[in-house]
């Protein structure tokens, strides 16, 4: 039994998604008020209650929030934050006291994933220690928030206000994450990697052991290009081209062709729209014109990392 | 080779630009269906995933409400007035900076940062306030430039420091699937060898946050004289 797991921090969010979708009906200046709150009324629904919904309903209820979002029914407030002299005046009064709750949320993953996780009578956990990156980042937002409400003296729901708003400004970009994982899903279960992988198997001369190399990390880093995510990319392309040619034929280290491997798998995250929580939800929380500026930043960085990958598993993995 | 045309589904939907959810899930009804499920399948496959990944939505939708309080009360605008205070800082400096306590943090296993609850409150506005005070008022263009590279910083700490020292998440997946088939590999050994990238992400992390603040620069100097009222 673990009293802080997952389950208590999706009630929470959902409480306050229902909130936003209150809000997004009541506020006048919101252009698209019946498709915003429905939308973010039915996300509520499943952080309520998405483990208990039959799973077709909730495959139902994300069509339902497709269509809406790609028919245009939901809308951004137009009523702004508070104007920049009065967030001024609030800087000069509360000097570097403000950082206190900001820093309050890595101090509390800190303390949260070292020592809370461990806390337990008996059976009786504090923290979800199978979750507990989630957990204590969740955890760190909600402390953090009690101490904001006092050192600032705002009005309990202030927070809500706020950060309905906000909420709304990221818009449906903030479920594209779960829908890219329930795609990278579907893709699996139909056996997508397996051909990807034989394809790369057969197209190369992978009888020279740098060709080997040059395959399974481009085959990493394009495969979770495609897929958004390096996780479901490393089994498919590990046995598909990795064991066989690096390992099986040329002799090479499984621990280091494994582990670069997963890392320029990340090299592929850096450089992918597919990776929405990482590249596309962010350019929204930053308010970049053009969502794909982050992934264009990243380009030549994954490229640069990529081929310092490709050069250290080549002169490491037949050596070591 | 049919199957694939979900990864062609998705090509041309992001190049055509239509609406990034509907691509989506277009590409897994298709996949779907010429894999031979039915449409309530995939609808259920799509359900359960959906539900499955919400850890992943999690922490945007809880940090945002204090973030966005913390905001009201001037966050963004004290932590540019501290950064404007340091001489030495530079846009770069300061994303290369965090980075590395990014770098370092996840290797021991703690997720400091986060997009909602660091780069947008504080990492950003203090790039953006370092440059400020150097080359004062900044071209449109150069303030998004420099919030992507602090979103490209969060990334790459994130991602290469994660697999070094006292491996967790990532490090324990591929052991097991390297177990899966007979092969043994250490999990010390993994992370041992997750070390070297880590080090060449963090060196091009040096080079490309150079590269900014000379583009900066370069930005700030070609963007046309303002009548200076004094």
């Amino acid at each position: 039994m673990k009293l802080l797991n997952l389950d208590t921090f999706y009630a929470i969010a959902g409480v306050f998604l229902l909130l936003v979708a209150g809000r997004a009906l009541a506020d006048r200046t919101q252009p698209k008020r019946w498709g915003s709150a429905l939308f973010w009324g039915l996300l509520a629904v499943v952080f309520l209650a998405g483990n208990h919904l039959p799973a077709v309903v909730v495959g139902y209820m994300v069509l339902a929030m497709v269509v809406l979002a790609a028919t245009k029914q939901m809308g951004v407030p137009l009523a702004r934050g508070v104007p920049a002299g009065q967030r001024a005046a609030e800087a000069a009064r509360l000097k570097n006291r403000i950082f206190l709750p900001a820093l309050l949320i890595p101090a509390t993953a800190v303390v949260g994933t070292l020592g809370l996780s461990k806390i337990h009578v008996g059976n009786l956990w504090l923290l979800d220690s199978a979750n507990v990156t989630v957990t204590s980042v969740s955890l760190g937002a909600l402390v953090a928030l009690v101490v904001a409400l006092r050192l600032t003296r705002a009005a309990p729901l202030t927070p809500v206000d706020e950060g309905s708003r906000l909420l709304q400004i990221v818009g449906w970009a903030l479920i594209l994450p779960q829908m890219l994982a329930a795609l990278g899903g579907i893709f699996s279960q139909a056996g997508v990697g397996a051909v990807v992988a034989d394809l790369v198997a057969r197209a190369l001369p992978t009888q020279f052991p740098f060709v080997a190399v040059l395959a399974y990390c481009a085959g990493m880093a394009l495969f979770t290009m495609c897929m958004g995510n390096a996780f479901a990319a490393f089994p498919v392309i590990t046995l598909g081209i990795g064991l066989p040619f690096i390992v099986t034929r040329h002799g090479g280290n499984p621990a280091i062709m494994a582990a670069i491997g997963m890392l320029s798998g990340y090299c592929g995250t850096l450089m992918t729209p597919m990776a929405a929580n990482f590249n596309i939800v962010p350019a929204m929380l930053l308010d970049l014109r053009d969502k794909n500026t982050v992934v264009k930043t990243q380009l030549p960085i994954g490229l640069a990392i990529l081929a310092a990958n490709i050069a250290i598993m080549y002169f490491c993995v037949y050596r070591f | 080779m049919i199957k694939l045309i979900g990864i062609l589904v998705v090509a041309v939907g992001f190049a055509l630009r239509f609406n990034t959810l509907l691509v989506v899930m277009a590409a897994g009804i298709v996949t779907g269906l010429v894999a031979g499920m039915s449409f309530n399948e995939i609808m259920g496959l799509f359900g359960k995933y959906f539900v499955e990944n919400r850890y992943m939505t999690l922490p945007v939708v809880l940090m945002l409400p204090v973030i966005g309080l913390l905001e009201r009360h001037g966050l963004r605008e004290r932590a540019e007035a501290l950064i404007r205070r340091a001489q030495a800082a530079t846009a770069g400096r300061v994303l290369l900076l965090y980075t590395a306590v990014r770098q370092v943090s996840i290797a021991f296993g703690v997720n400091i940062g986060g997009h909602a609850g660091m780069v947008r409150p504080l990492v950003a506005p203090m790039a953006e306030a370092a440059a400020h005070a150097r080359h004062g008022e900044l071209p449109d263009e150069t303030v998004q430039v420099i919030r992507a590279h602090a979103a490209a910083a969060e990334n790459v700490g994130n991602f290469f420091g994660e697999d070094t020292v006292f491996a967790v998440g990532a490090v324990l997946l591929i052991q097991g699937v390297l177990a899966a088939q007979g092969v043994k590999a250490s999990l010390w050994m993994l992370s041992l060898w997750g070390i070297p990238t880590a080090v060449a992400a963090f060196g091009v992390m040096w080079w490309r946050v150079r590269v900014l603040d000379w583009r900066i620069a370069r930005e700030v100097a070609a963007q046309p004289p303002r009548e200076d009222a004094r």
